[in-house]
């Protein structure tokens, strides 16, 4: 004990030598660290994939209920193609009945929230031109604050018919998403805040007013294309 | 026959009760218990303590990093020069927690959703760091392991003390099996924020009473 307590005083002196060694330790564990993190990533990642992919379409079919089947689509370029043939863009999933009738569109959108990244999914529909849910797919905001996003009824209440209409020519939204203090809603295009997580809520409404001003004039033009699922498909 | 292997029993308890090995696993447990005891790592103990099952996970989480950091450390421990040693021991916990971050997520995205920053603030629980720091830096791997384990396992148990009682009266439910008839009034409080602070206080009233009334 007391040869310990002798070491921890026993500060070298300060030479290139003693340097050369810290910065040699730092960098090996570094290197081993960095080894160890890398291999837990590679073996992870394709179970990692898997759940969250299962998870995303628990959240397609929660964001748009009644729907029995989806097809993914994916908007880049103010162009809608299958997911299968250009991987990059926003993703939006198509949802049907099982007579394979158009339901809405359950659309996939992210931004920065207080914390991190929030990614979030929306269902659209298309025939009352409201959003009608939203599920949170990721966030890192502050526990018993700003999570309240995902899990506060009042806010979540925002969600079960918030307009976002476009105008006849396909152009833009007719009234931006807008968010407002609690207790201050008066229009169907507003979303009601939560006190106390101002930035949060607040980045929630920008990511759907940003995603649904590029997206849905996008959907609203192709809409022909989606409208039904043939019985063989 | 019988009686003799009795005698080894009695002696193999002896021994192991008697071994430091075993003191340094039980000290975590009970007498130097992190939560109850040394009062350390209380953000995840209050925050993340509303279900059993998150108790559960963040409990064996920690766990996770304090063996292994504490392994790692004491491997090291010749090779560190003092001057960077906190600095090299925030790297070896930092790297821990990314790893268990990763497999927590492949065990369930529910759970690592439910758990949220909580994951990425192990890095900054003193438990860990301060285990590396008082322990793992002077001692055999053996003991460093035996540590850990102890006191990761004393962490886990003071979590789950808090989330048991907390979901039982917040949510009328452990580990989400349905505990009461459905006339129950849930306690909301126990799983808002509060109720850790109140948890926390009973439990810590009901051991120091226990405690005390053994000395006296």
């Amino acid at each position: 004990m007391a040869h310990d307590e002798q070491n921890i005083r026993s500060v070298p002196e300060p030479g290139s030598k003693g340097n050369v060694r810290m910065l040699f330790v730092m960098v090996a564990i570094g290197l081993i660290c960095a080894f160890l993190i890398v291999l837990t990533y590679e073996q992870t990642r394709p179970v990692i994939e898997r759940k969250q992919e299962e998870a995303l379409k628990k959240a397609i079919f929660r964001v748009l209920p009644g729907i029995k089947r989806t097809i993914s689509f994916v908007i880049a370029d103010g162009q809608i193609r299958p997911a299968t043939d250009a991987p990059d863009g926003v993703r939006v999933h198509a949802g049907y009945d099982d007579r394979g009738d158009l339901m809405g569109f359950a659309i996939e959108a992210s931004g920065q929230g207080y914390a991190d990244i929030i990614r979030l999914i929306y269902g659209y529909d298309h025939r009352s031109q409201k959003i009608i849910g939203i599920q949170v797919l990721e966030t890192k905001e502050t526990p018993g604050l700003g999570d309240r996003i995902e899990k506060d009824p009042a806010f979540l209440e925002n969600f079960r018919a918030l307009d976002v209409a476009v105008d006849s020519a396909n152009s833009k939204a007719l009234h931006p998403i807008e968010t407002v203090k609690n207790g201050k809603k008066t229009e169907d295009w507003q979303i009601e805040g939560i006190t106390g997580a101002t930035i949060s809520s607040r980045a929630v409404g920008d990511i759907l007013g940003t995603s649904s001003e590029s997206v849905l004039p996008v959907i609203r033009m192709n809409i022909s294309k989606v409208g039904h699922l043939n019985q063989e498909e | 026959m019988s009686s003799m292997s009795d005698k080894e029993r009695l002696g193999f308890w002896e021994e192991l009760k008697s071994s430091p090995s075993t003191n340094e696993f039980l000290k975590g447990i009970w007498k130097d218990n992190p939560v109850f005891v040394q009062v350390l790592g209380m953000c995840p103990v209050l925050a993340v303590t509303n279900t059993a099952e998150n108790a559960l996970a963040m409990g064996l989480a920690t766990t996770f990093v304090l063996l292994m950091s504490n392994v790692l450390v004491s491997l090291l421990r010749n090779f560190i020069p003092k001057q960077v040693r906190i600095a090299s021991y925030i790297l070896i916990i930092a790297s821990f927690v990314t790893i268990v971050d990763y497999l927590i997520q492949s065990v369930s995205v529910e759970l690592h959703k439910s758990l949220g920053a909580f994951i990425s603030l192990i890095v900054v629980n003193c438990l860990i760091l301060s285990r590396a720091e008082a322990f793992a830096s002077k001692n055999t791997v053996k003991y460093s392991a035996l540590d850990a384990l102890g006191m990761g396992g004393g962490f886990l148990l003071g979590l789950l003390c808090l989330g048991a009682v907390r979901e039982i009266l917040g949510s009328g439910t452990l580990f989400s099996l349905q505990l009461f008839p459905s006339g129950f009034q849930e306690w909301i409080v126990m799983i808002l924020p509060a109720g850790g602070f109140f948890t926390l206080a009973g439990w810590l009233i009901l051991i120091n009473y226990t405690k005390e009334r053994k000395l006296s």
